[in-house]
């Protein structure tokens, strides 16, 4: 069950790792809220208009695809700078692209961290602070980060992106510290288990022993995920800004 | 109109100090309480009106109405 917010209709979201997974959701449910959905892609022109194509078939009002790696800073901020001064102001932002390596600590490399940190939290923030001059512009304006609840809880195997997703938190806070006074809100979500390909892959035994971890008893949806995002995004979560809200089922109370 | 009588309009607007009571040597932080966030709005204010990209780490020079005249003046079209 999805609400409608009038709101969200025409808003001009930007939303990265929208390929995939809980970013493809996002990107879903925003278009089926009729907002103008962005979001960026790193090259592969088939996929970027196959994902448009399935976006605007969802009932969006527009759709762009920028072509932009995150870590790509130069290309990134010329793509974002060209795209707002021919369709106006982005004033919704879901920080959904990140990557992972699992890997016990005794493991990690040096480029590892490099990489898990460049892509969860640095190119998160080059993309969102390049965008704050664009927000002092815009009017209700929502960013939302995906952290993780791994970045409360921190996990085996996953040290590097448990550090990612709690730098993500500290940045969300002070981000929505320093820009409420303009009404500039940012949030984080911190999915717990949730159904995607990854954990259709997973054997039973490990599938059943994860779903007995949680008090819910099963993985949430990446529609669970999308529907807080929305909310968020929109303005009937005006007066909520520097939050972290886990979408866990129970998994880390 | 004078350029600084532009900037210093931009300012009244912004701050709600009668321009009578803002001079050239006016200081945007000990005279008009303004905080960086403030004054990164109201530098942005000035490149919308004068077309004139101000770099971020040019405004922590930019103290007074006439400093901002100034870079104004030397980097216009």
């Amino acid at each position: 069950m999805t609400p409608i917010y009038s709101d969200l209709e025409n808003k001009i979201v930007l939303v990265t790792g929208a390929s995939r997974g809980i970013g493809n959701s996002i990107a879903k449910a925003l278009a089926a809220q009729k907002a103008h959905v962005v979001f960026n892609y790193r090259g592969d022109e088939t996929k970027a208009a196959a994902l448009k194509e399935e976006l605007e078939a969802c009932g969006a009002s527009k759709v762009s695809a920028l072509n932009f790696d995150i870590t790509d800073y130069d290309k990134m901020k010329e793509s974002i700078d060209a795209f707002i001064k021919e369709n106006g102001n982005i004033s919704g932002l879901v920080n959904n692209a990140g990557i992972s390596k699992d890997q016990l600590v005794m493991r990690v490399k040096s480029e590892d961290i490099d990489s898990i940190l460049g892509v969860n939290l640095k190119a998160t923030m080059m993309l969102t602070n390049h965008l704050s001059r664009n927000f002092l512009r815009a009017k209700d304006v929502s960013v939302v980060n995906m952290s993780s609840i791994v970045g409360l809880m921190g996990n085996v195997s996953q040290s590097v992106y448990a550090a990612s997703k709690a730098g993500l938190i500290g940045y969300t806070k002070s981000f929505a510290k320093e820009l409420a006074s303009r009404n500039i809100r940012c949030n984080a979500v911190c999915p717990g288990f949730i159904a995607t390909q990854m954990t259709d892959e997973l054997s039973d035994k490990a599938r059943e022993e994860y779903q007995k971890s949680i008090p819910m008893g099963d993985f949430g949806s990446s529609e669970d995920v999308s529907n807080l995002t929305l909310f968020l995004l929109s303005q009937a979560s005006r007066y909520i800004t520097g939050e972290v809200i886990k979408v866990d089922g129970g998994l880390y109370i | 109109m004078e350029m600084q009588e532009k900037v210093i309009k931009i300012v009244s607007d912004a701050t709600k100090v009668e321009a009578g009571n803002i001079k050239g040597e006016t200081n945007f932080v000990d005279d008009l309480n303004l905080d960086s966030l403030d004054m990164v709005e109201m530098m942005m204010k000035m490149e919308e009106e004068f077309g004139v990209e101000i770099p971020e780490d040019k405004t922590e020079e930019l103290k007074t109405i006439n400093d901002v005249t100034n870079f104004l003046k030397s980097n216009a079209n």
